[in-house]
């Protein structure tokens, strides 16, 4: 023991002065054993009045709101919507590009931050990940009920039938149902894989026997042996590498959808590259909305610190400042190309009639307001991030609605004008599926470990048998 | 029915303490034993022999079996079974089967990562001795330990207890198997 205090101390001298360090994964930190408390503790406690409240909320949303209107949708057809020509991609459309975005994030947070070996994500790699799954859900509804026969989804799939019928895999919209669900399945094993360590650890610590049945089923047996870490290390790498391509397909393969058709404002060869941003953009929106009330709330303020979030707003940033860019081209191409029709679409969008309000807003919140991520202080405000993350996603909900239905609403032929505005079905289906996408993550943050509790343990210098505090010798020697 | 040792069990409290530990165990002459810990511990792999892990191929084997088969299922349905022209484009080509077979390669890599991760570790499994022993929960918490099995060649309850307890290992136990 007098061996660790001593190297601890040598170990300060050498460390670089604290303006080049770097800032600590947890802050305050105990031990393997408080950090194993810590967070699991909001699983097993009491529930808090907090989360009373707001799954109520939610869950009306979720089992009123939403199933009435979906089976009203569902059982009179499109028509109840806003959709009539020429703008036949209304809201649902509007609606699933934002849900697909919103999931692109977590994704990227969880994988491509693993890869890069930056150890601030294991903090909150679980949250973003249960963000993906959840959002991809609400998401794939969409297109399976804006076919308008909801009962002929099987004709998506191919699947053998009577009639001889295959589906044609020429178009992107069939593509995008192979990568939707891809996206459901992959990110949902990719959750459910790290948590089983965790679930482990759920049902060692169980106190009652359902609950301890429960995990134990969840843990499947795991032990933790080193032959076991050994194939779920390589299986993690395996699986972030592939989690890491499908964050650019999938809103790739939306963007196809848009940029195979000849409309002026789709018909641009950036679109996937632009989709797949404003997706990664919109989601690290809604992180800083789902981590800024649970930090506060969950006790997490000492895991989920301050230089995370710094962290995060500046991947928001950084994602802004390229869809920034893509916004300019996208003008100056229109321009440059001396199409009328293009040039037309675009001049509308600022200085149209009818929905020229919510491109100023795709200009105020995606263009101005993310520069204020420029200022530290910004950054270290808690309310600050908070209401720039809900401005993040209404901007990206208007830069989605403007290019769906403003690029629509005024095709080549004058014959061919018309306007849609969203009737309350619209509005309620979307009130419900995002009443879904909270009760399922209140549910989550309540009941599974909402914190990778072995990814934290394992990057802390305990962790490390090289590490004072891992038990290192004096001298370095292990 | 009658208990008999699946092993000896020594506790330890850093990942420093059982690399020191494995690294003696395996010194000894020691071939079944197994270290459980809360996470991967770093240079284990190695102290330990472990070969790289075969759930990478998995993985591969499972990419590639899904990739041809949805080029193969593209051919078969737009080609074969029921070809229609659409906007004038070849009834089957490489580009139209590159966006789902890449995707149902990658479905198929993360599936065969996922199942190969659980059947070479022979997950799910229903019971497993050490769960029993009740100091176990701690390897999942902040304790290491190190299980030598009673398969081992070497094994004598004795001198197996001593050599762990001379490392330093804490609360030497014998953990019963009960099937």
């Amino acid at each position: 023991m007098s061996d660790s205090v001593t190297n601890l101390e040598e170990l300060k001298k050498l460390a670089p002065p604290a303006e080049l360090q770097r800032a600590p994964v947890v802050e305050g930190n105990k031990g393997l054993g408080w950090l194993t408390d810590k967070l699991s503790v909001f699983a097993e406690g009491q529930t808090p009045l907090w989360w009373k409240f707001f799954f109520a909320i939610a869950a009306f949303c979720a089992t009123v709101i939403f199933p009435i209107c979906l089976f009203y949708q569902v059982f009179t057809g499109v028509g109840v919507w806003g959709n009539n020509h020429p703008v036949m991609w209304g809201l649902d459309i509007v609606n699933f590009i934002w849900w697909v975005g919103v999931a692109h994030a977590g994704t990227l947070i969880s994988a491509l931050l693993f890869l890069t070996k930056q150890h601030w994500r294991t903090t909150i790699g679980r949250m973003a990940e249960a963000m993906t799954v959840f959002s991809v859900m609400m998401a794939g509804l969409y297109p399976a009920i804006h076919v308008g026969r909801a009962w002929f989804d099987w004709f998506m799939f191919p699947i053998p039938n009577s009639n001889g019928l295959w589906p044609q895999f020429k178009s992107p919209l069939m593509w995008d149902v192979f990568a939707v669900n891809t996206y459901l399945v992959v990110s949902s094993a990719f959750w459910f894989m790290g948590m089983i360590p965790d679930f482990a650890i759920f049902r060692d610590r169980a106190t009652t026997r359902v609950r301890k049945g429960i995990f134990s089923f969840l843990a499947m047996g795991w032990t933790g042996s080193a032959r076991q870490w050994h194939h779920y290390e390589k299986a993690y790498v395996v699986l972030c590498g592939l989690c890491t391509l499908l964050v650019f397909t999938v809103s790739s393969i939306v963007g196809l959808d848009f940029c195979t058709s000849q409309i002026a404002g789709w018909h641009a060869t950036i679109f996937p590259l632009y989709f797949v941003i404003g997706a990664v953009f919109c989601g690290f929106g809604m992180m800083l909305v789902l981590l800024v009330p649970l930090r506060k709330w969950c006790g997490l303020e000492n895991i989920i610190t301050l230089s995370h979030m710094d962290k995060v707003a500046k991947l928001a940033l950084v994602a802004g400042l390229i869809i920034d860019y893509i916004y300019a081209m996208e003008f100056f191409i229109a321009w440059y190309s001396g199409d009328t029709y293009e040039r037309w679409v675009f001049g509308h969008r600022l200085f149209g009639h009818t929905y020229l309000y919510l491109g100023w807003m795709l200009i105020g919140i995606n263009v101005l307001v993310t520069q204020l991520l420029w200022i530290k202080k910004i950054r270290s405000s808690m309310w600050a991030l908070f209401i720039i993350g809900i401005l993040i996603n209404i901007g990206m909900w208007c830069e989605r609605f403007v290019i769906v239905v403003g690029s629509l609403y005024q095709e080549f032929l004058p014959a061919n004008w018309g306007k849609y505005m969203p009737t309350i079905w619209d509005i309620g289906l979307y009130i419900g599926t995002l009443g879904a996408f909270f009760m399922l993550y209140l549910l989550f943050v309540k009941f599974l470990p909402m914190i990778a509790i072995q990814e934290v343990k394992g990057v802390m210098p305990e962790a490390d048998p090289h590490h004072p505090l891992g038990g290192s010798k004096k001298g370095g020697q292990s | 029915m009658s208990a008999k040792p699946y092993g000896v069990i020594a506790e330890f409290s850093t990942p420093g303490d059982l690399l020191r530990a494995a690294q003696k165990v395996r010194e000894t002459g020691y071939s079944k034993w197994d270290v459980y810990s809360p996470f991967p511990i770093h240079g284990i792999d190695k102290l330990m022999g472990l070969k790289n892990s075969l759930v990478g191929w998995v993985a591969l084997g499972g990419g590639a079996f899904m990739f041809l088969n949805i080029v193969f299922l593209i051919w078969f349905s737009n080609d074969f079974d029921y070809p229609m022209i659409v906007g004038g484009k070849p009834m089957f080509s490489a580009p139209m089967t590159f966006v789902p077979a890449y995707i149902m390669l990658i479905m198929g890599g993360a599936l065969g990562a996922l199942i190969g991760m659980l059947g070479i570790n022979q997950l799910p499994r229903l019971h497993h001795p050490l769960l029993d022993h009740k100091r176990f929960a701690l390897a999942s918490r902040d304790k290491f330990m190190l299980v030598i099995g009673a398969q081992d060649e070497k094994f004598n309850v004795t001198t197996t207890t001593q050599l762990l307890e001379s490392l330093g290992g804490a609360n030497v136990e014998i953990v019963e198997d009960k099937e």
